[in-house]
């Protein structure tokens, strides 16, 4: 697929909607500026920046500690939830700095909502998963809720696997259905972003490809960011893949051309499988 | 051809140490069941005679110590509410503590620290001394200051009572809940917190809705374990609510009552005849230990109840 290619410094003509990761016919939604991140005195991330199109699926890559994940999470503001995180630079959403005081972060997880690596639905049956955020957002309504709840599994291509049983705990589903019903909840809340970090590393190949082709659906309405480390993955289903090393961002461009010919050594040695 | 000088797996030799410890802690576990078997043995053999009816249903008129007219109604409802009481005060107050401390705390900051401590010590500090601090905090600073307000300072809150005994017994077992309470909090996956939260949900809603019920059986186990503590306990109630004899039972939080273990102790050491009283105090004893199981089942049984529910929804 990839060949070696020698150090000839070919002029290489991208074109300016590809280095952002807004393809042509796209808005910019997320743009990260300058992003650097703290874990207390060590630099997790350094000097982001990136931007990213709507309905796009953009793929993180790059080996274990990269901090594909840790900016990942930058983007919803979870990592909020840890001692000693302090951010420098800004990340927009909209045009709106999410880091910025005046941001309400529940509103801010209303819109861009997460999936993670180990699917994690409450012990709760089926039904209340997905109603968990409709009710949390204000939804009473039964009626309303039954028919949200089936929509988001429709759109999570689970409906058929368990209409029957609503009521059984999501327990009882096999993982792949437990990771589908997880991204259920999280569309059921109508994000405009979805966070995905590894989310099928945990399942077997058939789940896997079930996830992978709901992700392709998904793109039709929802801006997708997927944290992977399955190259194959991030080949089959991002429009654009950035890919890290030691907190830095090493390149970014179309999917294609990252992993066919990539600009940088480092990330073909990636994608070749040479290291990582 | 030479064969090496062990082709076997035996044990070379006879291992002392290794067989002399086995034998140690099988005769420790041996001590322990062989005194409760003791304990047990001689308690029903000598109580259950003496068991009737009108025994436990009896208030006694004028002679505790007399086996042939006394009962011991009272001691079993005094008993019975004053462990009821404390688990209704001990929950809650233990609860939140621990969430405070493991869903809010910084876990390094110096006041985390210090309540801690304050909550290891307070498990170490022996019940009479609780009893003691019931006296002086609850009856003679709370009881006597609400007499003061509401009562034009006429006698109601500022003596012995249900109420300050109870929640004496409460403030003994708090260490109980809040240590069991945050085992149980910190069991619960940080993936449902995540969850959660990414779905926009505050830390409040996330604590309610999905950490508390996930830990209640754990939460509850605190709260039986509190119970077998105070159930038989009686310095910390000495001093706070127990009276030697009452003609009535209690009607009121304001009033005293009696009690099984504080029984035990007045008919063991004020009979004008031990031997005479000898085996109402063995009934006692025996209905003491009945009903600290008892309340124990009760709780067992919420808990599992509870377990059944979540398991089918696992």
């Amino acid at each position: 697929m990839t060949q070696l290619m020698p150090e000839i410094s070919l002029p290489k003509i991208v074109p300016a909607e590809a280095r952002t990761g807004v393809p042509a016919g796209s808005q910019a939604l997320i743009s990260i500026e300058n992003l650097s991140l703290y874990y207390g005195a060590s630099k997790a991330l350094k000097n982001i920046s990136l931007t990213l199109g709507e309905r796009v699926v953009t793929a993180f890559i790059g080996p274990s500690g990269c901090g594909k994940s840790t900016l990942l999470r930058c983007l919803n503001r979870m990592n909020d939830l840890i001692d000693n995180v302090r951010i420098e630079g800004a990340v927009k959403i909209g045009g709106h700095d999410i880091y910025d005081s005046a941001v309400d972060v529940i509103e801010l997880r209303k819109r861009v909502g997460m999936v993670f690596q180990k699917s994690n639905p409450f012990p709760k049956s089926i039904f209340e998963n997905v109603a968990y955020g409709l009710r949390l957002h204000g939804l009473k309504d039964q009626g309303s809720l039954a028919a949200a709840v089936e929509e988001s599994l429709r759109g999570a291509a689970l409906w058929d696997e368990v209409k029957d049983r609503l009521h059984a705990s999501a327990l009882g589903l096999s993982g792949g259905q437990q990771q589908r019903l997880c991204i259920a909840r999280a569309i059921a809340i109508k994000p405009e972003i979805i966070l995905m970090d590894e989310p099928a590393s945990a399942l077997d190949p058939i789940a896997t490809a079930r996830v992978e082709e709901l992700i392709l659906e998904l793109k039709e309405n929802f801006t997708i960011v997927i944290v992977t480390h399955n190259m194959q993955q991030a080949a089959r289903i991002s429009d654009f893949t950035a890919f890290f090393y030691i907190g830095e961002l090493v390149e970014f461009d179309a999917t294609a051309k990252v992993f066919t010919n990539p600009a940088k050594k480092q990330t073909e040695d990636y994608v070749t499988g040479r290291f990582g | 051809m030479s064969t090496p000088a062990t082709t076997h797996f035996r044990a070379k030799e006879f291992r002392l140490g290794s067989f002399l410890f086995t034998g140690l802690t099988g005769a420790a576990t041996f001590l322990i069941l062989a005194i409760l078997v003791v304990i047990l043995t001689d308690v029903v053999i000598h109580g259950l005679p003496n068991l009737s009816w009108r025994f436990v249903s009896t208030i006694p008129k004028k002679d505790i110590f007399d086996p042939a007219t006394t009962g011991i109604l009272p001691m079993i409802v005094g008993t019975t509410i004053r462990v009821l009481l404390m688990t209704i005060f001990v929950l809650p107050v233990g609860v939140i503590t621990a969430v405070y401390l493991t869903e809010y705390a910084p876990n390094t900051a110096l006041l985390t620290r210090i309540i801690r401590a304050a909550v290891n010590n307070l498990a170490g500090v022996p019940s009479v001394v609780f009893g003691l601090f019931g006296l002086g905090f609850f009856i003679n600073f709370v009881g006597k200051n609400l007499d003061a307000i509401l009562h034009n300072g006429s006698q109601a809150w500022g003596q012995p009572s249900l109420i300050w005994a109870s929640l004496t017994l409460a403030v003994m077992t708090l260490p109980v809940v809040i240590v069991a309470t945050e085992e149980s909090l910190k069991a619960v996956p940080p993936g449902l917190r995540e969850a959660s939260l990414a779905l926009g949900a505050t830390k409040l809603k996330t604590i309610v809705k999905i950490v508390l019920p996930q830990a209640l059986p754990g939460i509850l186990t605190g709260g039986i374990l509190s119970i077998s503590r105070a159930a038989g306990e009686v310095a910390p109630i000495l001093f706070t609510g127990v009276a030697y004899y009452m003609s009535t039972l209690p009607t009121h939080l304001t009033d005293q009552f009696m009690d099984l273990g504080y029984d035990v102790f007045v008919l063991s050491t004020q009979s004008p005849n031990i031997d005479k009283t000898q085996p109402i105090l063995y009934a006692t004893v025996l209905v003491l230990l009945i009903l600290t199981f008892a309340l124990n089942i009760v709780a067992i049984l919420i808990r599992s109840n509870m377990r059944r529910k979540m398991r089918l929804l696992q």
